[in-house]
C-alpha cells in the first residue's frame, strides 16, 4: 500500500501525443500481418493459399483508404510531426504510404498464383510480405534517423526470408544469405553513420539536424562527414546503386520472381524516401560536400546499369541491372536537392512501381513450373502462342524504356528536367545516352516475344540458339550421338534430343503458360496504369508535386 | 581516475574496422554473421561515448533498439543458414556459385 501510495505521489509521467491517424496505414498492415500469423496458427490444418491473399489483398486496401483519408488531413491541416517528433505527417509521407500499399496489393494478387503453382502452403508469403511493407511505410514516415533504421529492418529481414521462402529451389535459398549478409552489412555501416551524425549534431531527429547545422558551422566537420558517408554507403546498398550493386543480380535472379517485384518496388521507394527526407531536408546546407557524391552514383548506375543489362541471358539478371540503371535516373532527383527533384523522384517511384511489379509477374507467368524459364529464349514466340500476355509484356517493357504515352516517359523527362534546371547538364546527357542503351535491351527483349519461334537471327542468344540451329539443320542421324555424347550421358537419347539438340521444341513443347485470374488482374492494373496515365499524366504528376509541397522542413 | 571519451571512439572505430574486414575476408557464413554484430556493437559503444560526451539520454536508448534489431536478424540469419547447409558439408560462401551472369 505504501508502495502505491509513493507511486501516487510521484512525478506524472508525460507521454508523448499519439496521432493515430499519422500511423494508421502502417498499423493496418501490421496489425494484417500479426492477424494472419494468429489466425494460420490457431487453424488445424494448414491454411489455403487463398484466405491469405484475400485478407493480405483486403489489408493492403484498407491501408490505402486510411491513406487517402491522411491524404485529405494533410491538405486541410498541413504537415505536422507526431509521437515526440519521431513520425512526420506529411505530404511525402502519404505518397509513400500509396506507393507501398498499392505494391502490396498488387504483390499480393501475383503470389497467389506463384505459391499455388509451387505448391507453397500457408500464409507466410502474404504475412513477410505485409510486414515488409509496414516498414518501407515507417521509413517513408520517419522523421528521426533512429526510425528511419528500425523502419529498414523491419523491411530488410522480412524479405531476406521472402527470398528463400521457396525452399525447393537452392537458388532461393543461395539468393537469401547473399541479400541476408551484404544487408547486415550495410545496416551496420548505416548505423555507424547515424552514430556519427549523432555525435556532431548531438540529436537523431531530423529537423533538429538541419536546425542545428542551420545556426552552427561546423569547422573541423570530420565527424559529420564520414557520419553522411557511411549513410550514403548504407542506402547505396540498400537501394543498389553502383558500386554497391553486386548483391542484386544474384538476389533477383534466386528470388521467387513476385518477391524480386516486391524488392525493387518496394525497398526502393522505403529507401529512396528516407535518401530523400534525410538529405533534403535535413542535410541542404551542407550539400556541398554530399551533392559529388551523389552525382558519381548516379552516374556509375546510370552507366553501369545500362550496358551490363546488355549483355544478359537471363530475364530476372536483366531486369536487376534495368533497376540499377532506374535507381541512377531516381538518383538524378535526389541529386538535384530541389523540391522538383524531390517530386521528379516521387513520381518517379510511383510509375516504376507499377512497371517493375507488371513485369515481375510477367516473368512469374513465363518462368513456368519451378520458376525456371527465365532466359530471354524462353520468351521466344510468346506472341504467337498467348498475344495478349506478349502485348501487355511490350508496354510494360516500353514503359521502363521511357517510351512515350507511357508514365515511364515523363518520369525520365522529369528527373532530366530537375537536374537541368539545376545545371546539372553532364548528368542530364549521361540519364539521355543510358536511356538510349536501355531501350536498346528492352526491344530486344519484346522483339524476342514477336519473332517466330525457329527464327534463330535474334542478337540476343547467339551461343544457345547457334548450337541448336546447327543440330537442327543437318540431318539428324549422327549429330543426335553427337549431341548426347557430349552432354550428361545418361539420360535416354530421344530426351537429349528434345531438350538439348533443338532449344525451339523445347520452348514448343511447353506450350500455353497458364495464366491466373489474380495475376491477370495485377498485370492488367499495372498496364492500365501505364498507358491511361502516361496519356493523362495530370493526376500522378499533381499529386507528386503537392506531396512535395507538402514536406515537412 | 578519467579517460578521454576518444579512447572510447577510437575503440569503437577499430572494432568497426575489424568487423567490416571480417565481413569483406571471411569465407565462413558463421564468422561472417559474428563479424556483422561486431559491426552493430561498434555503433552502439559510439552511441553511449557520444551519450556520455553530450549529456544526452537519448544515446543510450538507441542502444537499446540495435541490441533487439541485432538479435532479431540473428535469429532469421541463422535460420537461412541453417535452411541452406542441411544439405551441404560446411558453411562456406565460396561454395554459393549457383548463380553467375
Amino acid at each position: 500500500m505504501n508502495s502505491l501510495l509513493a507511486a501516487s505521489t510521484a512525478p506524472i509521467i508525460h507521454v508523448p501525443h499519439v496521432d493515430y491517424l499519422s500511423i494508421l496505414p502502417m498499423l493496418i498492415m501490421l496489425g494484417g500481418a500479426l492477424g494472419l500469423m494468429l489466425a494460420s496458427s490457431l487453424l488445424r490444418k494448414v491454411m489455403d493459399v487463398r484466405a491469405g491473399t484475400i485478407v493480405a489483398a483486403s489489408v493492403s486496401v484498407a491501408a490505402l483508404v486510411a491513406a487517402l483519408f491522411q491524404w485529405h488531413h494533410v491538405t486541410t491541416h498541413g504537415p505536422s510531426v507526431t509521437i515526440a517528433g519521431a513520425i512526420a505527417f506529411d505530404g511525402f509521407d502519404v505518397f509513400i504510404q500509396v506507393v507501398v500499399s498499392i505494391a502490396m496489393l498488387l504483390t499480393a494478387l501475383v503470389g497467389d498464383g506463384y505459391l499455388r503453382r509451387e505448391g507453397i502452403d500457408g500464409p507466410e508469403y502474404q504475412v513477410l510480405a505485409m510486414a515488409s511493407a509496414s516498414g518501407a511505410m515507417m521509413m517513408g514516415a520517419a522523421n528521426d534517423l533512429i526510425v528511419v533504421f528500425l523502419g529498414l529492418e523491419i523491411l530488410s529481414i522480412a524479405l531476406y526470408v521472402l527470398a528463400a521462402i521457396n525452399h525447393r529451389r537452392a537458388e532461393s535459398g543461395e539468393a537469401a544469405l547473399k541479400y541476408f549478409v551484404l544487408g547486415g552489412f550495410s545496416s551496420a555501416i548505416f548505423l555507424y553513420g547515424i552514430a556519427l551524425t549523432y555525435g556532431a549534431t548531438g540529436t537523431t531527429n531530423l529537423p533538429q539536424i538541419a536546425d542545428y547545422l542551420s545556426r552552427n558551422v561546423i569547422t573541423q566537420n570530420g565527424v559529420l562527414l564520414a557520419g553522411l558517408a557511411l549513410l550514403l554507403v548504407g542506402f547505396g546498398f540498400k537501394v543498389a546503386a553502383v558500386p554497391f550493386h553486386m548483391w542484386s543480380p544474384d538476389v533477383y535472379e534466386g528470388s521467387p520472381s513476385p518477391v524480386a517485384g516486391f524488392m525493387a518496388a518496394v525497398a526502393k521507394a522505403g529507401a529512396f524516401a528516407a535518401l530523400l527526407r534525410i538529405f533534403v531536408t535535413s542535410f541542404p546546407t551542407v550539400q556541398a560536400d554530399w551533392r559529388p557524391v551523389v552525382w558519381v552514383l548516379a552516374i556509375l548506375s546510370l552507366a553501369f546499369g545500362a550496358v551490363v543489362a546488355l549483355t544478359q541471358r537471363d530475364v530476372k539478371r536483366m531486369m536487376a541491372y534495368s533497376s540499377i540503371n532506374h535507381v541512377g535516373f531516381i538518383l538524378l532527383g535526389v541529386e538535384a536537392c530541389t523540391a522538383r527533384g524531390v517530386s521528379a523522384s516521387l513520381y518517379y517511384l510511383f510509375t516504376y512501381m507499377f512497371l517493375v511489379i507488371g513485369t515481375f509477374a510477367v516473368i512469374t507467368v513465363v518462368a513456368g513450373d519451378g520458376d525456371s524459364h527465365t532466359k530471354i529464349t524462353d520468351f521466344r514466340g510468346l506472341a504467337k502462342r498467348q498475344p495478349v500476355l506478349a502485348m501487355s509484356f511490350a508496354v510494360l517493357l516500353l514503359g521502363q524504356a521511357g517510351a512515350p504515352f507511357t508514365t515511364g516517359f515523363l518520369a525520365k523527362l522529369g528527373v532530366i528536367e530537375a537536374s537541368v534546371a539545376h545545371h546539372g547538364y553532364v548528368l542530364a546527357v549521361v540519364a539521355m545516352a543510358s536511356a538510349a542503351v536501355a531501350a536498346f535491351f528492352y526491344l530486344r527483349l519484346a522483339i524476342t516475344m514477336f519473332s517466330p519461334v525457329g527464327d534463330t537471327g535474334d542478337t540476343g542468344d547467339t551461343g544457345y540458339a547457334d548450337g541448336g540451329g546447327a543440330v537442327v539443320g543437318t540431318s539428324r542421324g549422327s549429330e543426335v550421338d553427337l549431341a548426347t555424347s557430349s552432354t550428361k550421358g545418361n539420360l535416354p537419347a530421344n530426351i537429349q534430343v528434345l531438350t538439348d539438340a533443338a532449344p525451339e521444341a523445347d520452348v514448343e513443347a511447353r506450350g500455353v503458360v497458364p495464366v491466373p485470374a489474380l495475376t491477370t488482374a495485377a498485370i492488367a492494373i499495372c498496364v492500365a496504369f501505364t498507358l491511361v496515365f502516361g496519356i493523362f499524366p495530370a493526376p500522378i504528376l499533381n499529386f507528386a508535386h503537392e506531396a512535395t509541397l507538402l514536406l515537412l522542413g | 581516475m578519467s579517460i578521454n571519451p576518444a579512447w572510447y571512439l577510437s575503440l569503437s572505430i577499430v572494432l568497426f574496422a575489424i568487423g567490416a574486414l571480417g565481413v569483406l575476408v571471411r569465407r565462413n557464413v558463421l564468422i561472417m554473421f559474428m563479424c556483422v554484430e561486431l559491426m552493430l556493437n561498434a555503433s552502439n559503444l559510439a552511441f553511449v561515448t557520444f551519450a556520455r560526451t553530450l549529456h544526452d539520454i537519448g544515446g543510450q536508448v538507441l542502444v537499446f533498439f540495435v541490441l533487439v534489431v541485432a538479435a532479431a536478424e540473428v535469429v532469421v540469419g541463422l535460420g537461412i543458414v541453417v535452411a541452406i547447409f542441411r544439405r551441404r558439408a560446411n558453411a562456406d560462401a565460396d561454395d554459393l556459385h549457383l548463380m553467375k551472369g
